[in-house]
């Protein structure tokens, strides 16, 4: 599914955009209040892989914290850092949770979010705080189990004093079933997560790096040139061109002027949708939508995966030729909606994962224009006076000089 | 006022001498009433530097940018490809232009079709012309004291990243910039980008430029500068909502020099 767009080319710019904007989160600073909080949680889920390693570790080998031993002193560092970032994530979570439910932020409260939207949302950092209170669980309990058994504290720097705060008194059978509780609850809940991932936003997780690797490096005001055309009115405008020449025989069918459905779009468009995480920030930056107007650069990404998402189950089900008579333009976005945009490139500025909601609309409206001849009155008026005569109004071309001699 | 001097491609031809910038009028600046005040404003200054400029005059026509924007392809490209060929006829090289969108257009999008010109826009041949000292403005008490504020042209601003050479002509005058609480990488739209120029909004609350207006507003400035004709328009159009078009002006910043230069 999408259409052939070439992103390969300029390697070196491509790493250095994606290290900034996805490793570094540059773009996620011009609003520092969730970005410090989404550095938490971000920062705490990469460090806790080194954890997750010696859980499985452990697991496997019925070990008991393996890398104790060859890293020492080190060792009760790198945990106490873990934890740490793991509390933050936490008190991040408990901010995320309370910006959307209890402060109820514009901007991930809209009626786009209702309903599954909202459930993914709040799942993902409930399953957060889940994940997140299996590691104290288990690092509390043996912690106190370890005293217990004669042991110095391990000196941990969350865990030492919350496990005894949270188990003290508690049997050494009683720990030692907490600390299994939290490691499978972990364990379980990191393979949930990731089998969860691809039906969820969360996918931005993994989707920001290959997406921003192939953001769009060309200046944002230039749109895409159409080679179609190109060929048409090179055609058109060529004097020698034989009109009754016939035309070069090829198999392929003959793709569509812009976009009526998600098959029509690019792969890079696609990739979009899947690692938009429907933060927002697109659409509280949108003049159409901060003027009431229906369009919403998020709804446009968030309907481009939804129909892609619908137009593949039918597809595994009905055979790869199967039309289910439905298409993003039209049964999920309005032409309302698309021609209410400026195309002032806000929304991808915006995006903190260089997502591209513009050129999706700007390929809805080529389908409208080129293949329907659907566009508005006035700017069917508009096109007709650049035809007519050069310019967008009713003034002949041969006036285009006036204004030297005019006082 | 002494006499404009605007040579236009043709009759420099005929005289058999090649400019060293075309000046690239566009449809605003050729037809709009106010906008043709932009557009002598620029041909002062250039003028004032002696720079060897010509025009297209009646051989100009549409970049293509409206059409574009509107999802017509066919209408753009016929609009370029003629362009290109008048403009190639005249081995131009360099083109000035003060309207964002053809600069966005000429510069971006006519490379693919075949177009290969240095465009610059208006803003920074200014800039340009008064680091060699062509251009002086020691006279200029026009703005002093004044507040000056600048509305980022999206086609200018984000989609080709120029944001300092109109603000540093501004600094240039005895006044005082300042920015509106959107500005640069988060400016507002004015509402008239992507064709919206040409037909009425969507349904919605408010108009945008009644938006952008306000934000010019809170900062309390005196003059409201742009640099771009529809910025022009539909700032001026949201001043009069508020009753202040006699109390706030809205100046493109080729106005704003060329007032300072007492030009």
């Amino acid at each position: 599914m999408g259409r052939a767009i070439d992103r390969s080319d300029n390697k070196a710019e491509r790493w250095k955009t994606m290290a900034l904007v996805a490793l570094g989160q540059k773009k996620m600073f011009t609003r520092p209040i969730p970005a410090l909080l989404h550095l938490a949680l971000y920062a705490a889920f990469v460090i806790t892989q080194i954890e997750l390693i010696e859980i499985i570790t452990d697991g496997i080998t019925n070990g008991h914290r393996t890398f104790a031993a060859a890293l020492g002193g080190f060792y009760t560092f790198m945990i106490s850092f873990i934890e740490v970032l793991s509390l933050l994530a936490l008190i991040a979570t408990v901010a995320f949770l309370a910006r959307r439910n209890l402060l109820k932020l514009p901007r991930l409260n809209m009626k786009e979010l209702a309903g599954w939207p909202k459930k993914d949302a709040n799942l993902i950092l409930l399953m957060e705080i889940v994940l997140v209170s299996c590691i104290f669980t288990m690092n509390g309990a043996d912690e106190v189990a370890h005293v217990l058994q004669g042991h110095a504290s391990y000196n941990f720097a969350i865990s030492s004093w919350l496990g005894p705060l949270l188990f003290d008194g508690l049997s050494l059978h009683s720990l030692h079933s907490l600390e299994q509780i939290g490691w499978w609850g972990h364990f379980a809940m990191v393979l949930a997560f990731l089998n969860y991932l691809p039906y969820s936003k969360h996918f931005h997780i993994l989707l920001a790096f290959p997406n921003t690797y192939y953001s769009n490096l060309a200046k944002k005001g230039k749109f895409t040139n159409m080679e179609s055309v190109t060929n048409e009115v090179k055609l058109m405008m060529d004097p020698n061109a034989d009109p009754y020449a016939a035309q070069p025989t090829s198999d392929e069918e003959p793709q569509r002027f812009g976009a009526k459905d998600v098959t029509d779009l690019t792969w890079k468009n696609l990739m979009d949708a899947y690692t938009c995480t429907e933060c927002g920030r697109c659409t509280s930056s949108c003049p159409a939508n901060l003027t009431g107007k229906k369009l919403s650069p998020r709804k446009i990404m968030m309907d481009t995966r939804d129909r892609m998402v619908e137009l593949g189950d039918a597809k595994r089900k009905n055979g790869a030729d199967y039309d289910d008579n439905k298409s993003l333009l039209g049964d999920y976005i309005s032409e309302e909606e698309i021609w209410a945009c400026t195309s002032c490139n806000a929304c991808v500025q915006e995006c903190p994962v260089n997502i591209d909601p513009l050129s999706i609309i700007i390929d809805l409206r080529r389908f409208l224009v080129m293949e329907e001849s659907k566009v508005p009155s006035e700017l069917a008026g508009m096109l007709t006076n650049i035809e007519n005569n050069g310019a967008p109004w009713q003034f002949s071309q041969s006036d285009r000089g006036n204004w030297i001699h005019e006082d | 006022m002494s006499q404009l001097h605007v040579p236009t491609m043709a009759e420099m031809m005929a005289k058999g001498e090649t400019p060293d910038i075309l000046f690239w009028v566009g449809c605003s600046g050729s037809f709009d009433d106010r906008a043709k005040k932009i557009t002598k404003a620029v041909v002062k200054i250039l003028n004032n530097c002696s720079v060897n400029f010509a025009v297209l005059g009646a051989e100009e026509s549409c970049s293509g940018d409206p059409a574009k924007r509107a999802g017509n392809e066919f209408t753009f490209q016929m609009q370029a490809m003629m362009n290109i060929q008048v403009l190639d006829a005249y081995e131009i090289k360099k083109i000035v232009t003060a309207c964002p969108h053809c600069f966005n257009t000429l510069k971006n999008e006519y490379p693919e079709l075949g177009g290969n010109y240095e465009v610059i826009h208006h803003t920074q041949l200014i800039q340009e012309l008064i680091n060699q000292g062509k251009l002086a403005l020691e006279n200029g008490e026009t703005f002093k004291g004044k507040k000056i504020t600048f509305h980022d042209p999206c086609y200018l601003g984000r989609a080709n990243d120029v944001y300092e050479a109109p603000r540093s002509l501004i600094e240039k005058l005895d006044a005082e910039l300042v920015e509106m609480k959107r500005c640069k990488t988060n400016g507002l739209c004015c509402g008239a980008g992507g064709a919206q120029m040409f037909k009425e909004a969507e349904k919605g609350n408010k108009e945008i430029n009644i938006e952008r207006t306000e934000d010019a507003l809170a900062t309390n400035a005196d003059v409201i500068a742009t640099g771009c004709p529809f910025c022009n328009t539909m700032l001026t159009d949201g001043l009069k909502n508020f009753n202040k078009e006699n109390d706030i002006q809205v100046l493109d910043v080729a106005e704003l020099i060329a007032n300072a230069a007492d030009l």
